[in-house]
């Protein structure tokens, strides 16, 4: 076997191993995503009710709350970004990461200091290498988060909020995480928090024509909100944490499954090419021995003169 | 018939229970509260304790709940919990178990929960 075919049949073998596992990780991505989905689905219950019900002291009552209340002049935001722990889900990470930073830039134009909070393993490493500072990030649950993981994110994030501004405290919290729109189409969004709009939130049910009761508040309406509004904050980083993770395994499985076909191309592309460098080496074998038996009878043909 | 309110019982990432009933009995942090329909509109904060749901075919639905809130408008009733556990969902020994453990370590958090889990399955 020639020297150039040898090489050939190595890079088909290699690459046909590459494309096994690609095939493979595709695959392990697609079963992830609607399983991801499924509890994208089974939080959506508690997301409305708790929605329902802040909207209902928000509006039922004229408590302020500092978790409501928008400070007059904000000077330092808290911007949570969530990307995942792993790569190789095309751009998904770079996509959240760009968005997270033209939200800082926007808020810096502002004027507001940014703190930044970052999830998984991927915006960490893109920040340290970029040796920004990080006042707190967390991973290791990013495939499959689980509510505790959210409540262990929203801790310090209340907490900043909670406190005074001087104190180190934040004026708003801001989030950007990956929406899943569909299987073909996730995007990066970023969203304020808090202070929470609360017409924003009430506007959702209005639109339903559904008119919201005068409550009755048990132990009273500064107590229902100090409880509800963190739980409020634990449910929508548990959402976007889920949705993330479904966008991640929808990514992954987009780039594996180009992968997947990107190594088939190279495939066929790799097997003409060895089968012209085959088809190759035998025309020059047949015309070295066409060749040489004419120069051998020529040898002859001269030697008996 | 008698009067129905509609029940919706859900955790943070599932719906735990669902149906029509009669009474729902909770414990608030204020105490105890017990809400039939027609109640008036209703919000409040729970404490970790067993709920108690009659069901509109006289059946008794119990749940073990650790903190969360009840609401209550348009005869619609929600139970919102960060943990909840249907009283038959309850793996006694185990719990035992975890009581054991927690009172050893002297976990308040995790022998209360413990001990409302025991509580919901005696009520059962």
């Amino acid at each position: 076997m020639g020297a150039q075919l040898r090489v050939y049949k190595r890079r088909i073998r290699s690459v046909t191993a590459t494309k096994k596992i690609t095939k493979a990780m595709e695959m392990i991505a697609a079963s992830r995503v609607v399983k991801a989905q499924r509890k994208v689905a089974a939080s959506a219950p508690y997301a409305t009710e708790l929605t329902r019900a802040v909207t209902a002291v928000g509006t039922g009552s004229n408590t302020k709350h500092p978790l409501t209340t928008e400070a007059e002049t904000a000077t330092r935001s808290a911007v949570l970004l969530l990307t995942s722990d792993r790569g190789l889900a095309g751009a998904f990470n770079s996509n959240a990461i760009k968005e997270a930073e033209l939200l800082t830039a926007r808020l810096e134009a502002e004027g507001k200091e940014v703190d930044t909070y970052i999830v998984g393993r991927r915006g960490l490493a893109h920040y340290n290498f970029r040796e920004l500072k990080v006042v707190e990030s967390w991973s290791g649950f990013t495939d499959e988060p689980a509510y505790a993981d959210a409540k262990k994110v929203a801790a310090p994030l209340i907490e900043a909020i909670e406190k005074d501004t001087a104190a180190g405290g934040v004026d708003e919290l801001h989030i950007v995480y990956t929406e899943f729109v569909s299987m073909m189409t996730q995007t990066a969004v970023d969203g304020r928090l808090l202070p929470l709009r609360l017409e924003e939130v009430a506007e959702e049910p209005s639109t339903k024509g559904e008119i919201l009761p005068l409550f009755e508040f048990e132990p009273s309406a500064e107590d229902v909100l100090d409880a509800l509004l963190p739980r409020y904050v634990e449910s929508r980083i548990y959402n976007a944490l889920l949705q993330s993770a479904a966008s991640k395994h929808a990514a992954t499985r987009r780039a594996m499954k180009s992968a997947t076909d990107n190594a088939g191309d190279l495939i066929t592309s790799l097997s003409r090419l060895a089968n012209a460098a085959r088809q190759a080496e035998i025309t020059q074998e047949i015309s070295e021995i066409v060749g040489g038996s004419a120069a051998l009878a020529d040898a002859t043909a001269g030697s008996d003169k | 018939m008698a009067a129905e309110l509609h029940v919706e019982l859900v955790a943070a990432d599932r719906s735990v229970w669902s149906g029509e009933a009669t009474l729902v009995v909770a414990r608030t942090t204020s105490g105890d509260i017990g809400v039939m329909p027609g109640h008036q509109p209703l919000l409040g904060v729970l404490e970790s304790g067993p709920v108690t749901i009659r069901t509109s075919d006289g059946a008794t639905v119990v749940a073990a709940v650790h903190g969360g809130f009840i609401s209550f408008a348009d005869n619609k009733l929600s139970l919102l919990a960060e943990i909840a556990e249907l009283s038959d969902e309850i793996d006694v020994q185990r719990t035992e178990r975890e009581l054991e453990r927690a009172k050893a370590e002297g976990d308040a958090a995790a022998e209360r929960r413990a001990d409302v889990r025991l509580r919901a399955v005696s009520a059962r």
